[in-house]
């Protein structure tokens, strides 16, 4: 496969050195004259000297027939442009951007980038799941939908304790799809299932409704 | 008119104190204080130190009630980024941003984005002075 890296900052090197361990045809692009060399003189010829914004050094980069595009400089607006330019002026399927202000994840997603990933996101998730501190954690986004699955676990004095499901107020778009109790098999719960401290639930949610789902479970 | 221009450069400054001349609510962002030195000393609108590619400081220049937003700083892909942010995340009814490379200016103008090539018009204008007289 084909891949086209924008910057070859610490990222861009490391991934471009792992691409080609998988056995891909990959090609850096960088301003700097200096990281060109240091990439020829380490991986051979795969780093051309360029600006991955610009259509000419896109052009000769031979973009139209890259199957991925990931643009990992540290500059988010570089980054957008990069892909954007990849995307719509060369058509290349599949556009992964870098996202250095977490912020701008969403923006890039909005934008058109098929992929926008940011690292302080991702270190983020991975703090929230491994030490739960919030009772409600975010398992997996399907962004395009705007849909995710989550864990809420109910805590001890939750407002919800001893109610049954028809009881609580949930968000119309949010789905409890599995009740995990100590010592029990997982449940489908009902309607009248009742909920007690310590269960675990995974529900389907839109992101929109993620607050009012927490407030209604894990509100004590 | 309430607009919003990103970059308080001779062009961005000069526009300001155009609209701010005519009555227009002005909001001049720019991350650098000092380029406000160019404001006329008389300017009645507003400047804001911060980064127009960051949608928070875009909120507080009040960029979801302006009419239009133009984004002239010197770098094509941050103009381009919060011009995209201001049409699409805020709904600004007319946002316009200068481009220095035609080739992208195209690409921009085909997504929909207003632009300008400072480049494209001048060395058009330079051409046709130097073959008219």
């Amino acid at each position: 496969m084909y891949i086209i890296i924008v910057g070859g900052g610490s990222v861009g090197y490391y991934l471009c050195k792992a691409l080609l361990r998988e056995g891909h045809e990959v090609l850096v692009l960088d301003k700097d004259a200096k990281k060109c060399e240091a990439f020829e003189d380490e991986l051979g010829s795969v780093c051309v000297r360029g600006d991955g914004c610009e259509v000419s050094t896109l052009t000769e980069a031979g973009t139209s027939r890259a199957e991925v595009f990931i643009a990992a400089t540290n500059e988010d607006e570089d980054n957008l442009v990069a892909c954007q330019v990849a995307k719509y002026k060369f058509g290349v399927p599949r556009t992964i951007a870098r996202v250095n202000d977490p912020k701008n994840e969403e923006i890039f997603r909005k934008l058109g980038v098929d992929c926008p990933i940011s690292v302080t996101n991702l270190i983020l998730e991975h703090i929230e799941e491994k030490i739960p501190t919030h009772p409600l954690i975010r398992l997996l986004s399907m962004g395009e939908e705007k849909m995710e699955v989550v864990e809420v676990k109910i805590l001890e004095g939750a407002t919800c304790v001893g109610k049954s499901i028809k009881e609580l107020s949930l968000p119309s778009d949010s789905i409890l799809t599995l009740l995990i109790r100590n010592g029990e098999k997982p449940l489908v719960p009902t309607g009248d299932t009742v909920l007690r401290a310590n269960d675990r639930i995974i529900a389907l949610t839109t992101t929109e409704s993620e607050e009012a789902l927490r407030q209604e479970l894990a509100s004590s | 008119m309430n607009v919003v221009i990103m970059g308080c450069g001779r062009v961005g400054a000069q526009l300001a104190s155009l609209l701010d001349a005519e009555g227009h609510k002005v909001t001049v962002l720019d991350i650098d204080s000092h380029s406000f030195r160019r404001l006329p000393g008389n300017f009645g609108g507003t400047a804001l130190v911060g980064d127009g590619t960051d949608e928070e400081v875009l909120r507080r220049a009040g960029v979801g009630e302006a009419d239009a937003f133009v984004a002239v700083t010197q770098g094509d892909n941050r103009n381009v980024m919060a011009a995209q942010i201001a049409k699409h995340i805020f709904n600004v009814p007319r946002v316009v941003c200068r481009i220095y490379d035609p080739l992208r200016k195209e690409i921009y103008e085909a997504l929909g984005i207003e632009a300008f090539s400072p480049t494209t018009i001048f060395a058009q204008l330079l051409k046709d002075v130097l073959l008219t007289t």
